[in-house]
C-alpha cells in the first residue's frame, strides 16, 4: 500500500523527480513536492495523469473551479424556485401526500401543523431565457442567460454538519478529502508559487452556522492537497510574515545559512528529504511575496471596485473575496473556495435574507461579468449554492412578514456558470409546492460527477487507495449530468 | 571471420527481435515484469491472497450483494466448487492451471473474457500471472488470513559468524539481511544515541548537563541505563499519552459545528498516570472499554471508560435524537476496530465486509457492546450548555477536590472545586438490529454481542457485555491486540511499523515485512504481562534500533525505503515534538503535569472568523493564556476538534474527529513559514539568546553554546565558521540599525533582560538559524 501510495500520490511527484535528474537542474532554484506544484507539464500534464492515475482523456472544458457555497442553505423559495401554488394556497397545511414521510429535524417535530407560506418577495422572468429570479437578487437577474439555475438538487442530510460534510467531501462522515483536494490530486496547480486549493470565508448578518477545517481537508489524502485559508487582513497565510525588525535580505541571508547546513548535513546523512525540506523554504520564501502580491486590490481600475460593488475594498466581505477569487484563478489556483455564513433561517427569513442577498448578489453577478470580460469564464467553472433547501411550510408563528423556514434535503436550487455548463438554461422541475422533485434529479454524487467530467476527470477511475479501499469522490454512486454540459 | 561472426549475430539478433515483435512481447506494457524473481514455494497468504483480494473480491468475495457468476474466492470450499454458469468446469483445479477457468481467464486477451475485466483496470501483470499458475500447480492450498492465526514464536535464526546482533530482535533483522545481501550498519554515536532514546521515551530532548556528564564516563551498561531513566520521568507518561490521544480522538470540546466546551481532560491525565505507573497494556484497555463494569470498581477505573466518550457530540438544535445516538455507538465500534485490533470494521457498517471475512451482523454485534449507554444524541444546545456551564453529557462522573487526596490523586482541582468527566455505563439496556445501509432508521434483524468468529470466536463462558469484550480482546488467543500494539510501538520508533499499515491487519492492509519477528514480539510482550515499559527497553537495546541512521548511497539504491532495516530511520517530528524540543532547548518549558488544557499563542482571528455565532458556546474567540501557562507540553494545549492548533496540524497533527493511529510526515512551505515566523519558535530563539549573551562570553563561545543546546553535539568547523560569519554579519546590520534589533527581540511575552539588545538580536536570529535545520526537527 505505501507503494501503491507513493506511485500514485501525484502524477507530478514521479515526473517531476525524473525531470530534475534529467537536466540536473539546481535544487536550490526550483520547488519539488511541495503543495505549490510548478507548472512545467502543462502542455504534457493530460498524457501524465492519463498515465498514472489510469484517467481517460477526457477534454476538460473546465480548468479551474471558484465555489461560491452559500453556508447555511439559502431557500430556494426566494431564490430561483418560483411557486404560485404557496401564494394561492398559503396557510394551508402541506398535504401528506406530498410530505409523503419526510423525516423532520428535531425543530419542527413538535409543530402541529405545516402551513404553507408563499415568499415574502416577487419573482419576475429574466433574460432571453425567461428565468425565474426572486427580486432579492437584481444583479444576478440582469445575468440570467450566463447561469444554468438546476432547481432539482437533493440531498440525503437534514442537518447543516452532514450535509455541508456531503457536499464538500462526497460522505457525511468527515474524514474524507474535499472536492479541492481531490481535484489538487488529480489536477496539480498551474502555479508554482501559489497553492492549488484556496479557502476564502466571510459572514454575513443571518443566523449563521460554524465552519470547520475537516471541510477543506485532504483527508488521507496527502496534506499537500488540503485547502490553504486566505485570511483577510495582515497574515493571509498562517505565519506569513516575518516579524519586525527583519528585512528582506536578512531574510534572505538567514535562509542562506539554513541552506548550507541543511547541505553539508546531507551530505552526511544522505537523506534526500533534506533536499525537499531547502526546496520547501525556498518556495516559503517565494510565497512571502506571491501572496500579499495576488491579494493586493489596490491596482485594481475604478471599474471593477464599481462592478463588484464598494464592499469589495473591505477585507473579509464577501465582496472582497470574489474579487479576491477571480485574482486566485487568474494566477493559476485550480480551486477557489469560497464561504459566506449566515443563510439558516428558521426564522425572520424576510429580513435576513434580504441582508443577506444584499451581501453577495453584486458581487457574484459581478465575478460571472469580469471573467466573461477576461475570456476566462469559458474554462472557469462557477457554482453557487447551499448544502440544502428549505421547507414550503412556516417554522414557527404563521406570520407572511417575518416567518421563518426550516430544513429541506429533497429539493433545493443552485447556479453554475462557464466552463462547459449550457448558459441560460433552467434544469430540472420540482412540483408546484417546490417539495418534491419531478422531473430531473440531481444528486449531490451526480453533481461531483458532473463537477470532475468539466475537469477533465472521471469520477469512477479517479480512486485513491486507503485502508484497503479505493476511494472516490462520489463514493458508489453519481452520473454526469450531460444535459447541462455545452 | 570475427567480421562474419559480427554479422551472422546482427543477423540473429535481427530477427530475434522481429519474432519478438511478431510475438507482441514488446506490445505488452508489462514486460518488465517477467524478470522478477519467482519464489520457490508460493505463499497464499504472502503471494496470492493479496492479489486475489486486491483484483478479485469486488465481485467475488465476502460481499454477497456484489457477488458475480455464483463465484466466491475469499473461501477455499467455493472456490473450489463447480461453477454454477459453467457446469463441469472449476475456477480452480488442484496442480492444473491449464483447466483452472481462473487461470485461463486471467491470461485470456479476450476482452469478453479477460479477468478482471478491462475496463475495471485491475489486470494483472506477467509476474502475477505467474505466480497463480505456479500456486495451482503447487496444489492451489488455502490458508487462513496470516493475522487471524495466533501469533507464536518461531526458534530464533542464527547467522553464522554474526557478532553484531544484541539481542533476539536482532537475529531475525539480520536474517533477512543477509538474504538481501545487505549489511547492517554500525552503532550510532553516543550523544545521537541519547538523543534519539530521549525523543521516543519522553518526547523531549535530553538535558545537557546529563548527557554531558555520560559522555564523561562511557560504559558498557551506560545506554540501559539511560533508557530505564528516561522511563522513570514523568515526562514517559505525557509521550506515550501523546500518542493515545490520536487513538482516542481526544479533544476538549464537543466538535461539530457549534463545537463548545467539554471537560475530558481528567481522562487525559489518567492515561498519563497510567503510563507512568506502567499499567499492563491489558489492564490498561480492560479499564477503558469496561472499567465500569469491574467488581467494586473504583473511581479510577470508572474514569478510565472516558476513553469510549471522546468522541464527538452534536450540540446543534434540531438534530434528530436516534441519528447521532447511533452516531456514537458508530464511532465506538470502529474505533476499537482501527485502534485496538487493527481491523477496518467501519466497511461492515453498511455491507458485509468486502475483503475480510467479517459480515454486517458481526459488525452490530460489536456495535451492541456499546450500546447500552444511557446517553442522547443531542443533550443540549450549544447556547444552553453555555448558559448553564454544562461541559459534560450525561452519563458522566463527578469528581471533587476531597476525592483527589487517594485513588484520583493525578487529578489536579483547586480547593473546593469538581468537575464532571464523561464515562460509560450500560444503564440503558436495548436490542440491537443490524441496520440496513447502516442507517439508523432502517432497523432489519436482531443482532446479539458479539465479536467476529474469523478473528477469533467470542466463547459462550463470557459476559456479553463491555467486560466481556474487553475479556475477548486481551485474551491471549485473540490473533490481534499484542501484535497491533507491538507494531505501533515499532512504528513510533522506527517511524513506520513491520506492519505499515498499522490501521489495517485485514486482508487488503499490508503484510509484515518479518512476520517471524512480528509474532515474536507479540508474544514476547504477552509472556512479560504485557510490559509495555519491557517491551520498549527490549527493542532499544537491540543493535538495530542502535544504528547509525546515514544512508549510503548502496543502501538508497539497495532499499530506498528502508524495509530491511540496515539502517536506523531518520524522520521528522511530530508537531507537538517540535514545539516541546523548541522550548526545552531555550529553556523556556514549564514541565507541570496535568490540569486543564491551555492556550499557548495562536494567529489571532482563527476561532472568531468561523464559529457559528458569538453566542453559540464558550469556545467561540481565542484568548491566549499568560505567564508560565504558555510553555506547558504541547500535550495540554487546547483542542478545539474544528479548529486544532493551528502550530500542530501543519506539521500533520489529526483533527481528533474520529480514531487515527498513523499520522503522516509531509513537508511543505508551510512548515517552514512556521518555523521561520511563529512568535514562540522567535520568543525561544530570542530567550536562548539573551541567556547566553548574559553570560559575556566571546563569540566562538556563545555560537558555540546555542548549537550545542539546540543539537546535542559540537559543531564542526564549517559550521562552526558559518554560524560565527553569520553572527557577525548580523550584529554589523543591527547595530547600524538598533531600532531594528528592538523591534526583533520585542518577540513573545516572556521578559526581556539586560542583555546587549544588538547582541541578543543577532545571536537569535543565529539561534533561528539553528532551530530551522532539518536536524533540529528530526530524529536521527
Amino acid at each position: 500500500m505505501g507503494n501503491d501510495k507513493h506511485q500514485k500520490e501525484n502524477p507530478l511527484k514521479v515526473n517531476r523527480r525524473h525531470f530534475f535528474s534529467q537536466l540536473s537542474v539546481g535544487i536550490g532554484s526550483l520547488a519539488l513536492g511541495s503543495l505549490l506544484i510548478p507548472d512545467l507539464f502543462k502542455n504534457d500534464q493530460r498524457e501524465t495523469i492519463g498515465q498514472t492515475l489510469g484517467i481517460p482523456n477526457f477534454a476538460p472544458s473546465a480548468k479551474r473551479v471558484i465555489y461560491l457555497f452559500q453556508a447555511g442553505a439559502p431557500s430556494q423559495l426566494e431564490t430561483f424556485d418560483h411557486k404560485p401554488t404557496l401564494r394561492k394556497r398559503m396557510g394551508e397545511d402541506l398535504p401528506e401526500s406530498i410530505r409523503n414521510g419526510q423525516r423532520l429535524t428535531g425543530m419542527t417535530s413538535d409543530q402541529k401543523t405545516f402551513p404553507l407560506m408563499p415568499p415574502a418577495v416577487g419573482f419576475q422572468q429574466h433574460g432571453k431565457s425567461g428565468a425565474w429570479v426572486s427580486d432579492f437578487f437584481p444583479h444576478i437577474a440582469k445575468i440570467a442567460d450566463e447561469i444554468c439555475i438546476v432547481k432539482s438538487m437533493h440531498t440525503e442530510a437534514i442537518n447543516h454538519d452532514p450535509a455541508i460534510t456531503f457536499f464538500q467531501t462526497g460522505s457525511q462522515i468527515s474524514g474524507r478529502p474535499s472536492m479541492g483536494s481531490w481535484m489538487s490530486y488529480g489536477l496539480g496547480s498551474e502555479n508554482k508559487n501559489l497553492p492549488s486549493f484556496v479557502v476564502l470565508t466571510s459572514r454575513g448578518k443571518g443566523n449563521s452556522q460554524g465552519l470547520y477545517s475537516k471541510l477543506w481537508s485532504s483527508g488521507f489524502l496527502d496534506s499537500k492537497h488540503q485547502g490553504v485559508l486566505l485570511r483577510s487582513g495582515k497574515d493571509p497565510v498562517l505565519y506569513l510574515n516575518d516579524p519586525e525588525g527583519i528585512s528582506r535580505s536578512d531574510k534572505r541571508h538567514l535562509l542562506n545559512q539554513v541552506a548550507s547546513l541543511n547541505k553539508l548535513h546531507h551530505i552526511e546523512t544522505g537523506d534526500d528529504e533534506i533536499e525537499s525540506r531547502i526546496a520547501q523554504y525556498e518556495m516559503a520564501y517565494r510565497m512571502q511575496m506571491s501572496v500579499p502580491d495576488v491579494m493586493d486590490i489596490s491596482k485594481e481600475p475604478a471599474s471593477i471596485i464599481k462592478l463588484y460593488g464598494e464592499d469589495c475594498q473591505v477585507p473579509g466581505t464577501y465582496a472582497a473575496n470574489a474579487l479576491q477569487a477571480r485574482r486566485l484563478a487568474e494566477n493559476g489556483v485550480r480551486f477557489v473556495q469560497l464561504y459566506h455564513q449566515g443563510w439558516d433561517q428558521h426564522g425572520n427569513l424576510p429580513n435576513e435574507m434580504a441582508g443577506q442577498a444584499k451581501d453577495v448578489d453584486q458581487a457574484s453577478a459581478a465575478l460571472i461579468l469580469d471573467l466573461k470580460q477576461r475570456g476566462m469564464l469559458e474554462d472557469t467553472l462557477v457554482i453557487w449554492g447551499g448544502e440544502f433547501g428549505r421547507t414550503n411550510y412556516c417554522q414557527g408563528n404563521f406570520d407572511p412578514k417575518n416567518y421563518g423556514r426550516d430544513h429541506h434535503p429533497r429539493a433545493f436550487s443552485i447556479w453554475m456558470a462557464g466552463g462547459g455548463i449550457k448558459p441560460g438554461l433552467s434544469y430540472g422541475q420540482t412540483d408546484e409546492f417546490g417539495y418534491n422533485i419531478v422531473e430531473d434529479p440531481v444528486h449531490i454524487n451526480d453533481f461531483h460527477a458532473t463537477l470532475m467530467y468539466a475537469m477533465g476527470l472521471d469520477h469512477e477511475q479517479m480512486t485513491y487507495k486507503y485502508q484497503g479501499r479505493r476511494f472516490r469522490l462520489t463514493d458508489v454512486a453519481g452520473n454526469v449530468i450531460k444535459d447541462i454540459l455545452l | 571471420m570475427k567480421q562474419k561472426i559480427i554479422l551472422f549475430a546482427t543477423l540473429a539478433g535481427l530477427i530475434g527481435l522481429l519474432f519478438a515483435f511478431k510475438k507482441g512481447i514488446f506490445t505488452t506494457s508489462n514486460d518488465s515484469y517477467v524478470s522478477l524473481r519467482m519464489p520457490e514455494v508460493v505463499d497464499y497468504n504472502f503471494h496470492i491472497k493479496p492479489l486475489l483480494s486486491d483484483r478479485c473480491y469486488k465481485c467475488h468475495g465476502p460481499d454477497a450483494n456484489k457477488r458475480k457468476a455464483g463465484l466466491r474466492l475469499d473461501l477455499e470450499t467455493s472456490a473450489y466448487e463447480e461453477l454454477p454458469e459453467n457446469p463441469g468446469k472449476f475456477a480452480i483445479v488442484r496442480g492444473h492451471p491449464e483447466q483452472s477457468q481462473l487461470y485461463r481467464h486471467i491470461i485470456s486477451e479476450d476482452p469478453d473474457i479477460m479477468m478482471p475485466p478491462p475496463d475495471s483496470k485491475l489486470g494483472l501483470n506477467t509476474y502475477e500471472k505467474d505466480l497463480i499458475k505456479k500456486w495451482i500447480e503447487q496444489g492451489g492450498k488455502y490458508q487462513k488470513h496470516w493475522a487471524f492465526i495466533a501469533p507464536v514464536k518461531s526458534d530464533i535464526p542464527k547467522v553464522a559468524g554474526d557478532n553484531w546482533s544484541q539481542n533476539e530482535i536482532d537475529d531475525f533483522v539480520l536474517e533477512k539481511l543477509v538474504a538481501n545481501n545487505l549489511h547492517p550498519s554500525s552503532k550510532a554515536q553516543t550523544e545521537t544515541l541519547i538523543r534519539r532514546i530521549s525523543l521516543d521515551l519522553t518526547g523531549l530532548p535530553p538535558d545537557k548537563q546529563v548527557v554531558k556528564r555520560l559522555m564523561e564516563h562511557p560504559s558498557e551498561e551506560m545506554l540501559d541505563k539511560v533508557i530505564d531513566a528516561f522511563l522513570a520521568s514523568p515526562a514517559y507518561g505525557e509521550r506515550m499519552t501523546q500518542a493515545w490521544l490520536d487513538v482516542a480522538r481526544y479533544a476538549d470540546s464537543h466538535g461539530y459545528q457549534d463545537d463548545s466546551y467539554r471537560t475530558m481532560w481528567p481522562w487525559r491525565d489518567w492515561v498519563i498516570h497510567a503510563f507512568n505507573e506502567n499499567l499492563p497494556y491489558d489492564t490498561f484497555l480492560t479499564w477503558q472499554l469496561a472499567g465500569d463494569l469491574l467488581p467494586n470498581a473504583t473511581k479510577e477505573q470508572i474514569l478510565a471508560t472516558g476513553f469510549n466518550r471522546n468522541h464527538p457530540i452534536t450540540q446543534e438544535g434540531g438534530v434528530i435524537q436516534e441519528e447521532y445516538r447511533t452516531n456514537y455507538v458508530l464511532d465506538r465500534t470502529n474505533t476499537l476496530g482501527k485502534g485496538i485490533l487493527g481491523i477496518t470494521l467501519e466497511c461492515a457498517r453498511c455491507h458485509d465486509h468486502k475483503y475480510d471475512p467479517i459480515s454486517q451482523k458481526e459488525y452490530y454485534g460489536i456495535f451492541s457492546f456499546f450500546n447500552q449507554v444511557n446517553e442522547k444524541g443531542l443533550q443540549m444546545d450549544a447556547v444552553q450548555a453555555k448558559d448553564q456551564k454544562y461541559y459534560a453529557d450525561a452519563p458522566f462522573m463527578s469528581i471533587s477536590d476531597t476525592e483527589t487526596r487517594d485513588v484520583l490523586s493525578f487529578v489536579k482541582l483547586q480547593k473546593g472545586e469538581h468537575i464532571n468527566v464523561m464515562i460509560m455505563n450500560d444503564s440503558a439496556p436495548k436490542a440491537t438490529f443490524r441496520l440496513n445501509r447502516g442507517n439508523y432508521d432502517e432497523p432489519t434483524d436482531t443482532v446479539w454481542a458479539s465479536t467476529p468468529k474469523a478473528i477469533y470466536p467470542f466463547s459462550e463462558s463470557l459476559p456479553k457485555n463491555r467486560m466481556g469484550l474487553a475479556q475477548w480482546v486481551t485474551d491471549t488467543k485473540n490473533p490481534l491486540t499484542s501484535r497491533v500494539f507491538v507494531n505501533r510501538i515499532w512504528g513510533m520508533l522506527f517511524g513506520r511499523g513491520l506492519v505499515e499499515t498499522v490501521e489495517d491487519f485485514g486482508v487488503q492492509g499490508s503484510l509484515p515485512t518479518h512476520p517471524e519477528l512480528l509474532d515474536w514480539l507479540a508474544v514476547d510482550f504477552m509472556e512479560h504481562e504485557w510490559d509495555i515499559k519491557y517491551l520498549l527497553k527490549k527493542i532499544m537495546q537491540s543493535a538495530t534500533y542502535q544504528q547509525r541512521s546515514e544512508a549510503t548511497p548502496e543502501l538508497k539504491k539497495a532499499d530506498p525505503e528502508n524495509k530491511f532495516l540496515a539502517r536506523a530511520p531518520r524522520f521528522r517530528m511530530s508537531g507537538e515534538m517540535i514545539r516541546d524540543y523548541i522550548l526545552a532547548t531555550s529553556g523556556l518549558l514549564n514541565r507541570d503535569i496535568g490540569g486543564p488544557s491551555v492556550k499557548p499563542y495562536q494567529p489571532p482571528g482563527l476561532w472568531e472568523e468561523t464559529n457559528a455565532g458569538g453566542n453559540r458556546g464558550v469556545l467561540t474567540t481565542y484568548v491566549p493564556d499568560e505567564g508560565k501557562k504558555l510553555y506547558r507540553r504541547s500535550l495540554y494545549t487546547f483542542w478545539k476538534r474544528t479548529l486544532p492548533p493551528a502550530s500542530l496540524t501543519i506539521f500533520d497533527a489529526p483533527t481528533r474527529d474520529f480514531c487515527e493511529v498513523r499520522r503522516q510526515k509531509t513537508n511543505t512551505p508551510l512548515q517552514a513559514l512556521a518555523l521561520q515566523n511563529d512568535v514562540q519558535v522567535l520568543e525561544a530563539a530570542r530567550v536562548l539568546a539573551q541567556n547566553t549573551v548574559a553570560k559575556k562570553e566571546d563569540v566562538t563561545t556563545m555560537v558555540n553554546e546555542v548549537f550545542q543546546t539546540i543539537l546535542f553535539r559540537a559543531p564542526k568547523p564549517e559550521e562552526l565558521r558559518l554560524l560565527e560569519d553569520y553572527y557577525d554579519h548580523a550584529l554589523v546590520e543591527f547595530n547600524a540599525h538598533k531600532s531594528d534589533a528592538n523591534a526583533l527581540i520585542a518577540q513573545g511575552s516572556y521578559k526581556a533582560s539586560e542583555a546587549d539588545p544588538v547582541k541578543t538580536a543577532a545571536l537569535m536570529l543565529t539561534a533561528q538559524v539553528v532551530y530551522n535545520t532539518d536536524e533540529t526537527i528530526t530524529k536521527e
